[in-house]
């Protein structure tokens, strides 16, 4: 399977992720030739196999529904990159 | 003082033979004079001495942790308080942690001392240390070849003698892979072993903290005070930590060793595949007895672990987006325009390809087709580690196959970059603890053995290594100029 210039503009939008117009090529290669690694996967039977999501097929542990931490907002918002009035500043959204 | 162990160290700072702040004074020299290797992002000199003088202290009282007192280095992917922790990344470039991960946590309360914070691959994603922001790191057994990655600030250090010892983190190999080309010994944990809180994340299911050391017996004091399990880690393993030191000494008599045939095949350098037999000679020496096994889906790892990885690294890195914390590009035009701008210029340029895979492997109309059947294929490779370990005690084979390559010379390739982890990536997928161990050398550098556990062995782990080391002295060999 490979991939056009286009398939990548569309995933770097779904990522959120900036990307140079003069990389775009060279993104496009370097996926495609990682989607041709995975080929060999689809060669592999495996009807009828759990997929394992974590190694040790663990349940999320639950905990009570307690507070335990201080609010530590100001130690948190002392390394944003905008705020006011304990707030964090975005460019506006509605007009 | 710089080539002692951590016993060593431990009793010479009880003899009065030396102080810790002294000891600390000596790295922090040895630091300055090497910094050509650029093993260090931020080194911490104020804090360091401070805490030293702290470990004095409590050593004059009596303390008696191994650790007192001893100068280590933190990967910065462990979040320190009030200290910068990049990740190896531009985007966090101003990030001052405003917490302490738990390994951080843990072993500031044993005593040990931070001289700085290691030069890493960015975001943990690489296996050269060429992707970090900061530059990259240079192995001290040949200046122009890679340490390996993503742990190569770690490793280099160890091994030029610029901290007694170091933490590091592997995803794929990133604890093993630098410590086989530096020529010291490293531990993979068991996956939940050690407390993932404050370890910047890059594939949750896979990353695992764990000791860098010239021995095993130093790993094993370093492995103590790491693991354990931590409420804030929820996927930290509730076991209890068995005293890895006590176990060291226990002869090999008996000792079942599989050796996957898929380990020795096509692609690995014969000098490579010498050094490795010579070393399982030496088991058999020691008592050991070895078996062929069979890992048949092994090369299906790569494949798997590339859809994997990069989907759980495109979750776990969306939260980068220039609001909280981190990077935040100037004059934003708009909302999106803050996110795309801000992860565009704070990314380098490998961790964009593998947020891409992950976003495209994870996009409807592919999820199933990439993320399910790499799962399905994650199972498999389980299963085959179950069925062998059910028949020996531990497999070995090599780390890499090939030992350090020179710089520039795979970064322009990123899929060849990744086929050289066809040895360590599976027993991520697996969750199973492995180690690398120096073995001897092939074309002038390091190369190491390694050692794959059933899970929570990390004691027999530790107990096979430091036999070797007791019969060999490889991970005593020191680079020419770091004597």
């Amino acid at each position: 399977m490979t991939l056009t210039a286009d398939d990548v503009k569309k995933i770097a939008h779904l990522a959120r992720l900036g990307i140079n117009q003069q990389n775009i090529a060279s993104y496009t290669k370097d996926l495609s030739g990682m989607l041709q690694l995975m080929t060999q996967m689809s060669e592999t039977n495996t009807d009828g196999v759990l997929p394992m999501a974590h190694p040790m097929d663990q349940t999320q542990r639950l905990r009570a529904d307690e507070v335990t931490e201080n609010n530590n907002r100001n130690n948190f918002q002392a390394i944003a990159p905008q705020i006011e009035d304990g707030l964090y500043l975005v460019p506006k959204v509605i007009e | 003082m710089h080539t002692k162990s951590i016993k060593e160290l431990a009793e010479g700072l009880r003899s009065g033979e030396f102080s810790s702040v002294e000891l600390t004074q000596s790295f922090l020299t040895r630091i300055k004079q090497h910094q050509s290797l650029n093993c260090f992002i931020s080194v911490t000199e104020d804090l360091a001495l401070h805490a030293a003088k702290q470990a004095d202290g409590r050593i004059a009282k009596g303390d008696t942790s191994l650790l007192t007192g001893i100068p280590i280095a933190q990967k910065d992917i462990f979040c320190t308080q009030g200290v910068k922790t990049t990740c190896g990344s531009k985007m966090l470039d101003n990030f001052v942690a405003p917490y302490n991960a738990t390994v951080v946590e843990k072993l500031n309360a044993a005593g040990a001392v931070m001289l700085g914070k290691l030069n890493m691959d960015e975001f943990a994603m690489g296996s050269s240390n060429e992707t970090s922001y900061y530059g990259a790191v240079r192995n001290p057994w040949q200046t122009d070849s890679v340490p390996g990655g993503s742990s190569g600030g770690s490793a280099a250090a160890v091994a030029a003698r610029l901290a007694v010892c170091a933490t590091g983190t592997d995803t794929g190999g990133s604890i093993r892979q630098p410590a086989a080309h530096c020529g010291i010994t490293g531990l993979k944990p068991t996956y939940g072993r050690v407390s993932r809180y404050g370890m910047i994340a890059y594939a949750s299911s896979l990353d695992q903290g764990g000791p860098m050391a010239r021995s095993a017996a130093d790993c094993a004091v370093l492995l103590q005070t790491m693991a354990g399990f931590d409420g804030k880690d929820s996927t930290s393993v509730d076991l209890p930590v068995p005293d890895y030191q006590a176990g060291l000494n226990a002869n090999l008599n008996g000792l079942k060793i599989g050796l996957p045939k898929e380990f020795f095949g096509d692609g690995l350098n014969s000098n490579v595949a010498a050094v490795i037999e010579l070393a399982i000679k030496e088991y058999q020496k020691l008592g050991a007895t070895v078996k062929e096994v069979s890992m048949p889906n092994l090369k299906l790892a790569i494949p798997a672990y590339y859809v994997i990885a990069p989907a759980e690294c495109s979750a776990n890195l969306s939260r980068f987006d220039g609001v909280r914390f981190g990077y935040r590009c100037a004059n934003p035009q708009d909302l999106t325009d803050l996110y795309t701008r801000s992860r565009g210029e704070g990314f380098g340029k490998e961790v964009k390809r593998r947020i891409l895979m992950g976003t495209y492997a994870l996009s409807a109309g592919y999820y199933d087709a990439y993320y399910i059947k790499a799962q399905k294929i994650r199972r498999l490779i389980s299963e085959d580690f179950k069925k062998s370990l059910a028949d020996v005690d531990v497999i070995m084979g090599p780390v890499t196959p090939s030992t350090a390559f020179g710089i520039g010379e795979k970064i322009g390739n990123p899929i060849e970059m990744y086929l050289s982890d066809i040895y360590t990536i599976a027993i991520n997928l697996a969750g199973l603890p492995a180690m690398s161990i120096p073995a001897g050398f092939a074309e002038g550098k390091p190369v190491g053995l390694q050692v794959i556990g059933n899970y929570f062995a990390e004691d027999k782990l530790l107990n096979i290594a430091h036999q070797y080391q007791q019969a060999t002295d490889w991970h005593q060999q020191i680079p020419k100029g770091f004597e």
